[in-house]
């Protein structure tokens, strides 16, 4: 699996349910977490140089608020969930019910409901992955930085890129709560890696 | 940052050389280490953005030289080389090596910005190339461009603003 260039289609619809029960499991829960609803997109799978791959959240530069968890288990590998941080500030208030109180200005209640959020939902995530592979995923204690997307995604890349110079992207957005006037844009990113394809497809009956 | 001239923007484990009036700038580092290689005199710099510390991790054939220190420090050398640039002349400024989350059983992948900073010193020392200023370490993304003319490199993180070094 060096390059991911003898990955079929198949391969590709397989990674691409992962990401829609994973998303879709994370979705209900932050729905039920906040109150509102939250819809899905349809997931996206890409193979991406690394420079594509930020450009996916407005490029290298831009600043995010991001929850980034180590999965460990059968199928090793990394998860972000990024969001603006005006959006991380939002929901945060939305769960402690205090809007005085923000992640941007590291207000430590504000940005432990964030961490919160972010282990709820891409540990929804990350169970549904189990749940439909049938195979063990433990996954890492939370961390949350808002800083330059570039910074942070690469953190998730270092395995990778030992093996390649492209990541497999499994990226999923949820937007449109209900009763906010502005959409609201999270994503994910589940980076499993090199050798997590083999097992997932083997576990799935669709290896090569 | 300076955005009125051309600038060379250097991607992700890739390296690249400007010359003035150019400025050569890499984007949202955060543990990889972004180098610059000048010449004062020959207003000449090179750029190089090192994602890991040694080519000896790659586990694949091909890779993009500029990934690891060792191969990407040697190749930015040729490249300027090649531009009739001597070693000899060069200088070394750097930034980046941050690690952006703590993890508490963080791996020595999670440690990799510490190890990037390391390795690009130990290759700048075994060339001879001194460096003139740095800013690494931290937790912090970083931005930087550098102003071939003046020999000034601008860092700018999310909380700090742009600093000079």
């Amino acid at each position: 699996m060096n390059n991911f260039t003898n990955l079929s289609q198949i391969h590709l619809d397989v990674l691409k349910e992962i990401g829609n029960i994973g998303a879709g499991n994370a979705a209900t829960s932050l729905s039920n977490l906040i109150n509102r609803s939250v819809s899905m997109s349809v997931p996206i799978v890409n193979i991406v140089s690394f420079d594509e791959m930020m450009l996916e959240v407005g490029g290298k530069d831009e600043v995010q608020a991001a929850v980034f968890v180590r999965a460990t288990g059968d199928i090793p590998g990394n998860m972000f969930f990024m969001i603006s941080p005006e959006e991380a500030d939002l929901f945060a208030q939305l769960m402690i019910g205090d809007e005085s109180q923000t992640v941007s200005n590291d207000d430590p209640m504000a940005v432990s409901a964030f961490l919160e959020l972010g282990n709820i939902l891409t540990g929804s995530y990350l169970r549904a992955l189990s749940d439909f592979t049938n195979l063990e995923v433990v996954q890492s204690v939370p961390n949350v930085a808002i800083d330059m997307v570039g910074a942070m995604l690469t953190q998730g890349l270092i395995e990778i890129s030992t093996v390649s110079d492209q990541a497999i992207m499994i990226e999923t957005i949820l937007h449109d709560l209900d009763g906010i006037e502005r959409e609201i844009k999270g994503h994910f990113f589940l980076l499993p890696n090199p050798e997590s394809y083999e097992i997932i497809f083997n576990a799935l009956g669709v290896s090569e | 940052m300076n955005q009125t001239l051309d600038v060379v923007k250097v991607g992700i484990a890739d390296l690249n050389i400007a010359r003035h009036p150019h400025t050569i700038m890499t984007a949202g580092l955060g543990s990889c280490v972004g180098l610059i290689l000048y010449d004062d005199l020959k207003e000449v710099a090179g750029l190089v953005h090192v994602m890991l510390p040694d080519s000896s991790m790659a586990r694949g054939k091909s890779y993009k030289q500029g990934k690891f220190a060792d191969t990407g420090i040697k190749s930015l050398i040729d490249l300027l080389e090649a531009e009739g640039i001597r070693s000899s002349r060069l200088k070394a400024k750097m930034a980046g090596g941050a690690q952006m989350f703590n993890l508490s059983n963080g791996s020595d992948m999670m440690k990799i910005g510490q190890r990037n900073i390391e390795a690009v010193k130990e290759q700048l020392k075994k060339y001879r190339i001194p460096i003139v200023a740095e800013d690494v370490g931290g937790h912090k993304g970083r931005t930087i461009e550098f102003l071939i003319d003046q020999s000034l490199l601008n860092v700018r993180t999310v909380k700090e603003g742009v600093t000079q070094i």
